[in-house]
């Protein structure tokens, strides 16, 4: 009996989900720190941030749509005065929350609160084994920041909370130290792959990983099987030969998406850009309708093509990696992501010649982030814009249509991609 | 259909000859490209 | 009604099952997606016949009787004796017990 039953994942995720599974949904833009990599490019508030209520509107409707578990980040999610709050109506409207903080504000007392707790996850970003690497990436006492927070919650019996580390050239040799910290704290080690997204495109040349050191990841990976989380970040590493756990495609617009502090759809927390851009949840029908009826995601949801990378003998493992590591380092989409194991994305940037990759959208960024270490850093910053009521903002991003761009709006003047949208399969 | 554990057994030895459908798939909801 | 983890080797057809207490179910238009809320996992039921024998399991006295209530034929037990084996062994699905 032939139904659609025996199709693959793969296949069945290619006529969509009435929701997505991995939602991901960052609060604030506002941050304690300003970490070099920033995928979000946090630091200052944007004065157009959700209200407390458009925050609980956005749940009702998670609720609604039954989706599981969101995961919130920021900037610092923390630092909103309303975070907790939130997080008890999330959790007692049936929809878990995993949040990822920077540890600032998970004191003692706020530790023992969250270890009572089911239906919270709660992941601690650390870039580095040793202060020396974290600081680095993430601002002189971060480190230790970090370290506090991971004690507190151990010293409070919250055993399974996340560990998260974004691997890059500089951290990539303390796999066993990260893996032994965790560990000691009964906590789980998660690694997830930097792109050049957000500052992350200032620093993505210095600080991604060598072919080498690829290789010796991916080794690691498949040692630790199980026990490492990866939010299948590493999918394009499956080119060396067996998949790692995880789904192994882009999940963009299929099972995963992003809401931003201001209300913004995109395709995936990577992808803050006009182009995948699908709406905003202040529209007629709200996020729901978004995540159903956008065209963008419709258009990803159609089998895309993997152009040159079909008939390469990795493919079926690889999918052509990651969409926003493509897109940042001004690849097409249907070829191969910049990290190929076999080399072929290298040599894609070198006839690439001088072509402009295309800028993140926005930049939150503090106006005076200190220069450290040896890294070398140039943020570009736009003047903050004024406060506009949600209505006008429909329609007003990436190109034609709705009313015409303001005088503080840049982002779409500013790119040369205005209105660009990624070639359909 | 009997009970016979060796006729069962036959059957689902077809029935993977037949039509290898696996009805359940688990993912941890980790795996999916998620940021945090 | 409690729940017991199942530790056989081989799903028992014969028993009366349950929907464990911390799985949510959600249709989807190629049968349905559970999560468990306590293992943080998930799992794709690819048929929608499945994912109604899944929710008749509670109310029918065995997992071969919830197969029949939802009209899967006797020559697909064996694969639906797999699928349920696996919703087992992740916990999501577990023995009826006397309360």
């Amino acid at each position: 009996m032939t139904t659609t039953a025996a199709l693959p994942l793969v296949e069945q995720f290619s006529h969509g989900l009435d929701a997505p599974i991995c939602l991901t949904w960052e609060l604030t833009y506002a941050c304690n720190l300003s970490c070099v990599h920033c995928l979000s490019s946090s630091g200052r508030r944007d004065p157009r941030e959700l209200s407390t209520a458009q925050c609980r509107a956005v749940i009702d409707e998670l609720q609604r749509m039954q989706v599981f578990y969101v995961n919130i980040g920021g900037g610092e999610p923390t630092v909103r005065p309303d975070f907790w709050d939130l997080l008890d109506y999330a959790t007692g409207h049936d929809v878990g929350v995993k949040f990822s903080t920077n540890g600032v504000k998970i004191t003692p007392a706020i530790a023992r609160r969250l270890a009572g707790r089911d239906y919270v996850d709660v992941q601690i970003s650390l870039d580095g084994a040793t202060a020396e690497v974290n600081d680095a990436v993430r601002g002189p006492g971060s480190y230790g920041t970090a370290l506090r927070a991971m004690r507190n919650l151990a010293g409070a019996g919250f055993t399974g909370f996340k560990i998260s580390v974004v691997m890059t050239r500089h951290n990539v040799g303390q796999l066993d130290q990260f893996k032994a910290l965790a560990d000691s704290l009964g906590a789980q080690l998660r690694l997830t792959r930097l792109r050049p997204s957000g500052r992350g495109a200032d620093v993505w040349d210095e600080l991604h990983l060598t072919a080498g050191q690829q290789r010796q990841l991916y080794d690691w990976l498949v040692a630790h099987g199980d026990s490492v989380l990866t939010g299948d970040s590493f999918f394009h590493l499956s080119g060396y030969g067996s998949a790692l756990p995880g789904l192994n495609l882009c999940g963009a617009g299929r099972v995963v998406c992003l809401i931003d502090p201001v209300g913004d759809v995109y395709a995936c927390p990577f992808a803050i850009h006009p182009a995948f851009l699908a709406g905003n949840v202040g529209e007629p029908g709200g996020f729901t309708r978004v995540w159903r009826e956008s065209e963008l995601f419709a258009g990803l949801r159609q089998p895309q093509s993997g152009g040159a990378c079909e008939s390469c003998a990795a493919y079926g493992s690889c999918r052509g990696g990651c969409m926003a590591a493509k897109f940042f380092t001004g690849l097409p989409l249907d070829g191969p992501d910049p990290e190929c194991v076999h080399g072929h994305g290298e040599r894609a940037l070198a006839t690439a010649g001088t072509a402009a990759a295309p800028r993140p959208a926005g930049d939150h960024s503090h106006r005076t982030s200190p220069r450290r270490g040896p890294v070398p850093l140039e943020l570009s910053r736009r003047p903050p814009e004024p406060a506009q009521p949600p209505s006008a903002r429909s329609g007003d991003r990436g190109g034609p249509g709705g009313r015409p761009p303001g005088p503080a709006e840049r982002a779409c003047n500013a790119s040369p991609l205005a209105g660009f949208a990624p070639p359909d399969g | 259909m009997a009970d016979n554990p060796a006729t069962e057994l036959a059957s689902e030895a077809t029935e993977d000859v037949v039509a290898d459908e696996v009805l359940v798939e688990e993912v941890s909801i980790d795996g999916m490209c998620g940021v945090y | 009604m409690a729940c017991a983890v199942s530790t056989e080797a081989r799903f028992d057809l014969d028993v009366a099952w349950r929907l464990a207490p911390q799985v949510q179910v959600r249709p989807e238009r190629f049968g349905a997606l559970l999560y468990h809320f306590g293992t943080r996992q998930l799992s794709f039921l690819k048929s929608p016949a499945l994912l109604a024998v899944v929710r008749g399991l509670a109310t029918q006295p065995s997992a071969r009787a919830a197969c029949q209530a939802a009209d899967v034929p006797d020559a697909q037990l064996p694969s639906y004796r797999r699928a349920l084996g696996t919703l087992a062994a992740a916990q999501m699905i577990c023995r009826q017990e006397a309360a």
